[in-house]
């Protein structure tokens, strides 16, 4: 080593000013126009794997694998819907649009759930008859846009979801830029071809819980009170928006946390706007409680959901349901290694591609392009789904039979610990090891 | 003609029996009378039907209507028509906001004014308003025509897509990307029908058209203050 | 998220009849707001002197003790009665001095209202059952403004319910959910103003007594609430001798409005107007977005 070399301090990248910070400042000088990208957020905070289940032991006794049932079977939409749905496993589909995704996407999501006897949802792009048509449980969404909204689609519904946002940017509208505005997308949306869209982010007809009561009662008028109302929120002030859920008229409500994706929008609302989704459920069912209407209406919590642990933690905490978007996608092969190369050439990577708004995935996932579309064969990726599925659900019931469950609505709060301060006090359980829960008292 | 009163039958009767005619039409016209402010009224039709509606009504009355002739003889609530898909809904009086929004198609006449937003995201509906419409009105008006045969109040046809507007009277301001066009000989022939059809005895020539600069259509950095 | 009611009377010939013109309108917004529901009565005024309307959970409070000990403790005359939870107080000194006696001497009574023609009575739960507790149909008087809750981002409880007292005979109901109220509270405290709870109208109405006590005129105050207050309200307000209408300027929130030579009369929804007299020839209108709509007498 030469002296010079000997005298040399070490290069040291700043915390605040990291890599990926100082090339996103040089992008927006270069462009003039804010980050937009799908994808949920990619920060790290706090999530369910700073949960742990408190297994069997002296005083709990597990239940046998296989011979002694865990019921893994839920009934949304108990409250006032003639026909509520009953699906076979907790986990359901999240909302997803044509145009966000391709029909072939659409179609596979139909049917893997479908296989395992679970519910699909559409998006802000309207119904396909390729996903009605696959999908035996239709959930259909009720967002601000209104594209493609129809009341011939709404009475072939199993259920309809008014959207008022989603965990991934809680107060913002749709987004789908021009270049998956193509002919049959753009037909559907009552747009022209190639424009950026942006969905507004109120409904065009009613403001606030006192009118979306009154919204509700019309969806039920023409639908016969047939079936269940569901509402969805992007995870904010989750307390409130429950009760005022419940207060509008809800069957079922929907709370997607902060980490829940998007096939576009500002980058800046992905990372910084909304709570964690393990923070959300504690407050969601303790607004039902206070109200008695804990398991009278249900509650499907979403967002960063991946694994069967994660299923069950959130059965633990209270929800009768979850909802996968992200991990869907990715069952189905959106970011597989096997399109690395082509992933390359698009100034991406497998495992970090997030640019679903340039239509361009090699995946065949979120795209118009037929050709890229055609890569994605529905009926084998919906396969691959439904094995998804059933891993998760077998997952999930493995852990609650480890705590002596023979349902997974039998989970409670008692069965979990937190490994940090933050994750016990979001989750409201407490600190592993400890009596404590920071907040609650000991 | 079928007679019901709200006074002593319920709104999910009423709703019921003309949704049943859809899948077997047993009567054609019917009235509903003693309207006072009720929400929902005949919303949902789906077959050719003739509903008089006397009295006021309240919000969504005909929402989501398919097929069928509605007139109000009265006034209407917010979102009178939304969603309406085909057939015609007609208000004798006025209409509050969001009078016909995101509507695929059919033709929505409101003889007296109407709120604000009237036609918020219309989709193809065909609107006519006798008197004035409020502020916002063809906020984002993706398809189909506004018709105004008075004023119409602030920020019209704010971020219009390829909704055509027609406004006789003054408009208080245009909303973003939302500019004067030129009426054509196209234009006045399309507007004499449809004033027409509206019963609105009115001369096509002496109202001015709006339409879509589609300058955001596609983001531009330079029209970041629209934003 | 709420209901709001209010009635005006032009014609005095109504005034003896004003509560059951109005109890139907109250309830008619019970579906808008099930969680509370009140009201401000103006009408049997009090000259030389002020009316306090107080509160106390328990209909066995003895009201009587107080009132005497209010009458030695500031020397002056004293008359009350009393309607369910609530006592009204007649008393030959002013506002202030009163207020400050009452809060000191008995804080667990809760002072609702203050003036020489306001009554604000509310209550927890159903708009009919709260109608009924108070008699609101044998009421007389020359204006009424009203409420019913359905509660947003705080509790349900007596103080969060709706009408909220700004000042000497003012009050104010809302419809809506404002969005820089915490900010706006904060400064307010700062200017003297007193809060009871964590509720958004609330700060409105404190807001609006700011102004007037800077010497605003309410037209003034309420142009500058146009400005500084953010978020999405139809408030009503009521005044010694009338009552104000105003919306935000995106007016999401409904408003109604009704007028004959009897009455003019307001509400979220026309059905709380249907059993007015003479509703059918009513001019029957909705109020502008940021326009403020104030009908008093001379």
């Amino acid at each position: 080593m030469s002296d010079k070399e000997k005298a040399q301090t070490a290069l040291r990248e700043s915390a605040t000013f990291d890599h990926a910070t100082m090339a996103e400042i040089r992008r927006a000088a270069e462009t003039g126009i804010y980050d937009i990208r799908g994808f949920g957020a990619k920060r790290k905070v706090p999530h369910f794997d700073d949960l742990l289940f408190l297994g069997a032991s002296m005083s709990r006794y597990p239940l046998e694998g296989y011979r002694e049932k865990c019921n893994t079977q839920v009934t949304l939409g108990t409250r006032f819907a003639k026909k509520p749905i009953v699906i076979e496993t907790p986990v359901t589909i999240a909302g997803m649009s044509f145009g966000a995704l391709s029909a072939n996407a659409k179609e596979a999501l139909g049917r893997g759930a479908s296989e395992v006897g679970t519910s699909t949802t559409t998006g802000d792009g309207g119904m396909t008859p390729e996903e009605r048509g696959q999908s035996t449980k239709l959930v259909y969404q009720y967002l601000p846009s209104r594209y493609g909204m129809n009341p011939d689609d709404l009475r072939k519904a199993d259920a309809i979801e008014v959207v008022l946002g989603q965990g991934a940017k809680p107060g913002g509208g749709g987004m789908l830029l021009g270049q998956k505005i193509t002919d049959r997308v753009a037909k559907m949306r009552t747009l022209p071809m190639g424009v950026d869209q942006r969905s507004a982010c109120r409904h065009p007809d009613w403001t606030g819980p006192d009118d979306l009561a009154i919204k509700i009662q019309e969806l039920r008028e023409i639908t016969d009170w047939q079936v269940p109302i569901y509402i969805k929120v992007g995870a904010t002030r989750t307390y409130y928006d429950v009760k005022l859920a419940v207060k509008a008229g809800a069957d079922v409500i929907v709370v997607d946390g902060m980490q829940g994706g998007t096939a576009a929008t500002q980058e800046v609302f992905i990372e910084h706007v909304g709570i964690p989704t393990m923070a959300a459920i504690p407050q969601a069912v303790q607004a039902l409680q206070e109200m008695g209407m804990h398991r009278k209406v249900q509650l499907i919590v979403s967002g960063g959901i991946r694994n069967g642990a994660d299923v069950a933690k959130c059965m633990a905490l209270g929800a009768d349901a979850v909802a996968i978007g992200t991990a869907a996608l990715i069952a189905l092969g959106c970011n597989h290694p096997q399109w690395d190369e082509e992933f390359q050439k698009i100034g991406s990577k497998a495992g970090y591609y997030d640019d679903y708004h340039e239509g361009k995935d090699p995946a065949g996932i979120s795209t118009q392009d037929p050709e890229l579309a055609k890569r994605l064969d529905p009926v084998a990726a919906g396969h691959r789904l439904a094995n998804y599925l059933r891993v998760l659900t077998m997952e999930a019931q493995t852990l609650a039979r480890a705590c002596g469950k023979n349902d997974l609505r039998n989970l409670e709060p008692e069965d979990l610990v937190a490994l940090n301060v933050e994750a016990a006090a979001m989750a409201r359980v407490p600190l592993a090891g400890t009596s404590w829960i920071p907040g609650q008292g000991y | 003609m079928k007679t019901l009163d709200l006074a002593n039958t319920s709104l999910r009767e009423i709703n019921q029996a003309l949704h049943e005619q859809a899948s077997e039409c047993t009567e054609r016209e019917w009235k509903i009378t003693g309207a006072k402010g009720d929400h929902n009224i005949a919303c949902g039709l789906d077959a050719a039907l003739s509903v008089d509606i006397e009295g006021h009504a309240g919000y969504y009355c005909a929402g989501m209507n398919k097929k069928a002739h509605v007139v109000v003889h009265g006034n209407a609530g917010q979102g009178v028509a939304e969603n309406m898909m085909s057939g015609t809904v007609r208000v004798k009086g006025q209409a509050s906001q969001s009078a016909g929004a995101t509507a695929h198609g059919g033709l929505l006449v409101i003889e007296g004014d109407a709120g604000a937003r009237c036609g918020i995201s219309m989709k193809g509906v065909e609107i006519v308003v006798g008197g004035n419409v409020g502020h916002m009105s063809c906020f984002m008006g993706q398809a189909g025509a506004l018709v105004v045969c008075g004023d119409a109040g602030d920020a019209l046809g704010d971020s219009l897509y390829e909704t055509k507007i027609f406004v006789k009277g003054s408009v208080a301001s245009l909303g973003a990307d939302c500019i004067e066009k030129e009426m054509r000989d196209e234009h006045i022939e399309y507007l004499t029908d449809l004033l027409n059809r509206a019963g609105m005895d009115e001369d096509p020539k002496s109202f001015k058209r709006y339409g879509s600069a589609r300058n955001l259509y596609n983001f531009k950095v330079d029209n970041a203050s629209a934003y | 998220m709420c209901g709001i009611v209010g009635l005006y009377l032009k014609n005095p010939a109504l005034e003896s009849q004003i509560g059951a013109l109005f109890e139907p309108m109250l309830i008619a917004m019970t579906d808008r707001g099930p969680d509370s529901a009140g009201f401000a009565i103006y009408g049997d005024e009090v000259e030389n002197g002020t009316k306090l309307t107080l509160r106390h959970e328990d209909m066995n409070y003895d009201w009587a003790a107080l009132a005497e000990s209010v009458k030695a403790g500031l020397d002056t005359s004293v008359d009350f009665f009393q309607n369910a939870t609530v006592a009204v107080f007649k008393l030959g000194c002013d506002a202030a001095a009163a207020t400050a006696f009452i809060e000191e001497t008995a804080p667990e009574v809760l002072i609702l209202s203050a003036g020489h023609s306001i009554e604000i009575l509310k209550e927890v739960g159903l708009p009919e059952h709260i109608a009924e507790t108070f008699n609101l149909k044998g009421m007389k008087g020359s204006h009424i403004i009203g409420h019913t809750r359905m509660a947003t981002e705080s509790a349900v409880t007596m103080a969060g319910s709706h009408p909220f007292s700004t000042g000497e005979d003012l009050c104010l109901v809302h419809n809506g959910s404002l969005s820089n109220h915490n900010r706006l509270r904060l400064e307010l405290k700062r200017q003297g103003i007193h809060f009871e709870t964590e509720n958004d109208s609330e700060v409105g109405a404190g807001y609006l007594m700011h102004r007037l006590q800077q010497g605003d005129t309410l037209t003034e105050a309420l142009e500058n609430a146009l400005k500084e207050l953010d978020g999405f309200f139809t408030f009503t307000i009521g005044t010694r001798n009338g009552f104000a209408v105003v919306r935000d300027p995106i007016a999401c929130k409904p408003a109604v409005l009704a007028e004959t030579d009897d009455y003019v009369a307001m509400a979220s929804e026309y059905q709380a107007l249907t059993t007015l007299p003479g509703i059918e020839n009513a001019k029957v209108w909705e109020p502008e977005a940021a326009k403020i709509y104030v009908w008093e007498r001379s």
